[in-house]
């Protein structure tokens, strides 16, 4: 599943040394992560170094090297949210879910991320989940938030 | 999609989409960028496709998904065209409503239209609303008439026509000069001169050269140039067709931010649109001119901003800024001239040569000519995209558009510019947005970020927050910036941590003017200016939490403790469940106190407290 996956990626960009960050978003996008086999193969096919592949995939923020929790709740932490409040939300993700942004929980269900701007600042706070945007954020609303995709995961685990 | 091979097609093809409206007795406009979505503008957008099949509207009723309109606040929004009714924070249950009242029976929904804060008035259309009544929207005012996923309406406002005219009756060097003349200057944030730039690229040697449009919007705060892109992305575009002709390109990149997932969409949408109506690709309009555009999407790191770390970005590398002692005019994306602008400033470009030079250079002042786009954000009530003449005052912005503070706490401060401008005090509110001025007081237009700050700011916290945002985004590469970044983040740390001492002022001061004079790229060379302008404007913040170990804004958390006002605390309980350490006592009905050795100053049993009743010590 994973290799045609990467086949599609791939395919058109083979050996196009610049195609690089396009093809590490697409697999990003794709797999939640970029796994040290996927760089291996990304630097045979578009002939780039795997030290090259490697560096490019750390440098940028984009790229996670690790598997992402199942729910990705990424907290924005530019300027227009920062003075109204996004620490607080840090704050409240961070005791509810004991981790600190850049990491995922024991059990794999969260992982907490900030980003630099989403572009709605003018509805700030804003907070992404796995995606979908929610504005003018507080404390307890993102309490609420978490508590639902707890809640939502444990009913779809009862019913498998 | 219809093939457009010479300006006689485009211009019937308008005619002919003019004409085919002509049935629709309204229009639905409703605005489908990122800030509506978020307040979940799809819902209503569903509803009202719905609702008009249901009433066998659809050939007598438009309906236009728009981008942005920029009063973000008030969102989801809805204009209904003729008359631009203006109904705001619609839900899905309007719908049915403002189907059977407004559109059938040309009755007003009250309920949905916007109430003038100070007056108490219901307003019934957008241009009456204050918000919109000050602003001069040369360019956002389209984004409200075109679908961006539409090229039909972008022909059907006239879109296109500037490059027919450009490309049939102007030669290259005359494009050049008509920029000149226009006196045009870079929106992305340095406000170089835009003609200048392209004479200098037209000039350079070299057959193959290329035209970059710069979206990666990295300040954080601001996204006028998102706005643009996702609302009306034919736009920018045009002007980068229009630069490619002047300067001899025939191949553009648009570099744009990943983290704006829907403006990559619309505008590979349109790229798509235009390369099918053969508005690029080889003979466009049936001239000798070939162009086509290659999207990229950003990795997120804010330096890639930056001119010569992006084209290194393009080149699949990491994004590292390079020397400028070669310009990339002339030694650019792949060692070729290159002509890279910003968004907003590729946006200017098809009204110049459609109203020419003189009509874009008559608005604004002596050295900023035309209309910016700001980001209007932070503790001010009506907050959004606001399109101003260039000279316009500050003061005109935040109150007057931006309705003044939004919760009593009286506006503090302005910052612009992003992580390399600086904090303007309410005592400077007379400068206009003008490139020179704001920089002569220390800060700068930038970008267009407008974050407004109120008395719960704490200054030494804001030069602390960028300090921290420039050492992450640093890309090490030059030892001023890498070092001396981290440097002053260590010593306003101590400052706000109640370590500081008055001699570190001077030192702040000896290393940010270090870094802007060693600093191998923008990003180091301004990246003092938050704490010079904090420190030049706000000083006596610096010294209060030196000498007092306070924080008068109740920010820096080593600085205050958190207690219970006996006298206003009703025992509701809420504080009490909210705190995630279970820092606060106390039975239901019973006084509450808070255990300070538990607490972590979190603040969240502040933000939750109804009462006001936590106060900060
Ligand atoms: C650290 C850094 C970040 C920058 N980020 C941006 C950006 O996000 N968008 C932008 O248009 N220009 C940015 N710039 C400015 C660009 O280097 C360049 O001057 C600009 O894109 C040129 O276009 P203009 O002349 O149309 O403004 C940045 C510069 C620096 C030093
Ligand atoms: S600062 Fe948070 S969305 Fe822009």
């Amino acid at each position: 599943m994973q290799n045609t996956n990467l086949d599609s990626i791939l395919e058109s960009r083979r050996s196009q040394p610049h195609q690089l960050i396009e093809v590490l978003q697409d697999i990003q996008e794709q797999h939640g992560y970029i796994s040290e086999e996927t760089m291996a193969t990304v630097s045979e096919e578009l002939g780039v170094p795997l030290m090259d592949v490697y560096s490019v995939a750390s440098f940028y923020k984009s790229f996670s090297l690790k598997p992402r929790g199942k729910n990705v709740i990424t907290i924005c932490t530019g300027t227009a949210c920062h003075v109204r409040g996004a620490k607080l939300i840090v704050n409240q993700a961070n005791a509810q879910l004991d981790v600190a942004p850049g990491e995922t929980t024991d059990d794999g269900q969260f992982t907490i991320e900030h980003v630099n701007c989403v572009g709605a600042c003018a509805l700030a706070p804003v907070v992404t989940e796995n995606g979908s945007y929610h504005h003018h954020m507080d404390s307890g609303k993102l309490r609420k938030l978490i508590k639902s995709l707890e809640s939502k995961d444990t009913e779809e685990n009862s019913n498998d | 999609m219809t093939k457009i091979n010479t300006v006689n097609d485009l211009e019937n093809l308008r005619n002919k989409i003019l004409e085919d409206r002509e049935k629709f007795r309204a229009t639905l406009v409703i605005c489908g960028g990122t800030g509506c979505q978020a307040s979940r503008a799809g819902g209503v957008i569903d509803e009202i496709k719905k609702e008009l099949d249901n009433h066998g509207l659809n050939e007598s009723v438009c309906l236009r998904t728009t981008g942005c309109h920029g009063f973000c606040e008030q969102g989801p929004l809805i204009v209904i065209e003729p008359d631009n009714l203006f109904y705001c924070h619609v839900t899905p249950d309007d719908v049915h409503e403002i189907i059977t009242k407004t559109i059938l029976n040309n009755e007003i929904v009250e309920r949905l239209l916007y109430t003038d804060p100070v007056s108490g008035n219901l307003i019934k259309t957008e241009s009456e609303i204050p918000f919109y009544k000050a602003q001069d929207r040369q360019i956002l005012t389209q984004n409200r008439q075109v679908d961006p996923c539409s090229i039909e309406d972008y022909i059907a406002i006239g879109g296109y026509t500037a490059l027919g005219k450009t490309l049939f009756e102007m030669s290259p060097e005359s494009v050049v000069q008509e920029i000149m003349d226009s006196e045009l200057r870079g929106r992305g944030g340095g406000g170089f001169p835009t003609g200048l730039k392209w004479a200098e690229c037209r000039e350079a040697p070299g057959d193959e050269k290329y035209v970059i449009c710069n979206a990666d919007e990295g300040d954080p705060g601001a996204y006028m140039d998102r706005c643009v892109l996702e609302g009306n992305p034919h736009l920018v575009l045009e002007g980068m067709l229009i630069g490619a002709w002047a300067i001899g390109a025939s191949q553009g990149h648009i570099y744009v931010r990943n983290e704006y997932p829907l403006a990559v969409d619309n505008i590979r949408v349109a790229v798509q649109q235009a390369r099918e109506s053969g508005l690029l690709g080889d003979g466009i309009l049936g001239s000798k001119f070939s162009f086509d555009v290659e999207i990229s999407r950003g990795g997120g790191a804010f330096v890639c901003g930056e001119s010569t770390a992006l084209m290194a970005s393009l080149e699949g590398k990491v994004g590292e800024p390079k020397p400028k002692d070669v310009h990339t005019v002339i030694d650019g994306l792949w060692h070729k001239p290159t002509t890279l602008n910003n968004v907003e400033t590729w946006a200017n470009v098809p009204a110049i040569m459609k109203n020419g030079s003189s009509a874009f250079a008559a608005k604004g002042s002596k050295g900023s000519k035309g209309t910016k786009i700001l980001a209007l954000t932070g503790c001010i009530k009506n907050t959004g995209l606001v399109e101003v003449e260039m000279g316009t005052p500050i003061k005109n912005i935040v109150f007057d558009i931006g309705g003044g503070a939004n919760n009593e706490k009286p506006v503090k401060a302005v910052q612009t510019g992003g992580p390399s401008g600086g904090c303007l005090p309410v005592e400077k509110f007379d400068l206009p947005v003008d490139f020179d001025e704001l920089y002569d007081a220390g800060s700068m237009i930038g970008s267009g970020g407008m974050v407004v700050m109120d008395e719960e700011t704490c200054m030494v916290d804001v030069a602390k927050y960028f300090l921290t945002f420039l050492q992450d985004e640093s890309c090490g590469k030059c030892v001023p910036c890498r070092i001396g970044v981290s440097r002053m983040l260590e010593i306003v740390t101590d400052i706000t941590e109640g370590r500081g001492k008055l001699e570190q002022i001077n030192l702040l001061e000896e290393l940010g003017d270090t870094l802007s004079h060693t600093a191998l790229c923008g990003l180091g060379k301004t990246a003092a200016n938050p704490v010079l302008s904090t420190l030049r404007y706000f000083r006596e913040e610096y010294e209060i939490h030196i000498e007092e170990k306070k924080c008068p804004a109740g920010v820096c958390q080593e600085l205050i403790t958190y207690a219970i006002d006996p006298e206003s605390c009703t025992f509701c309980g809420l504080c009490k469940k909210a705190c995630p350490h279970n820092a606060i006592t106390g039975e239901k009905k019973q006084a509450h106190e808070i255990d300070l050795g538990l607490c972590i100053k979190c603040g969240i049993c502040r933000s939750e407290c109804k009462f006001e009743s936590i106060i900060i010590n």
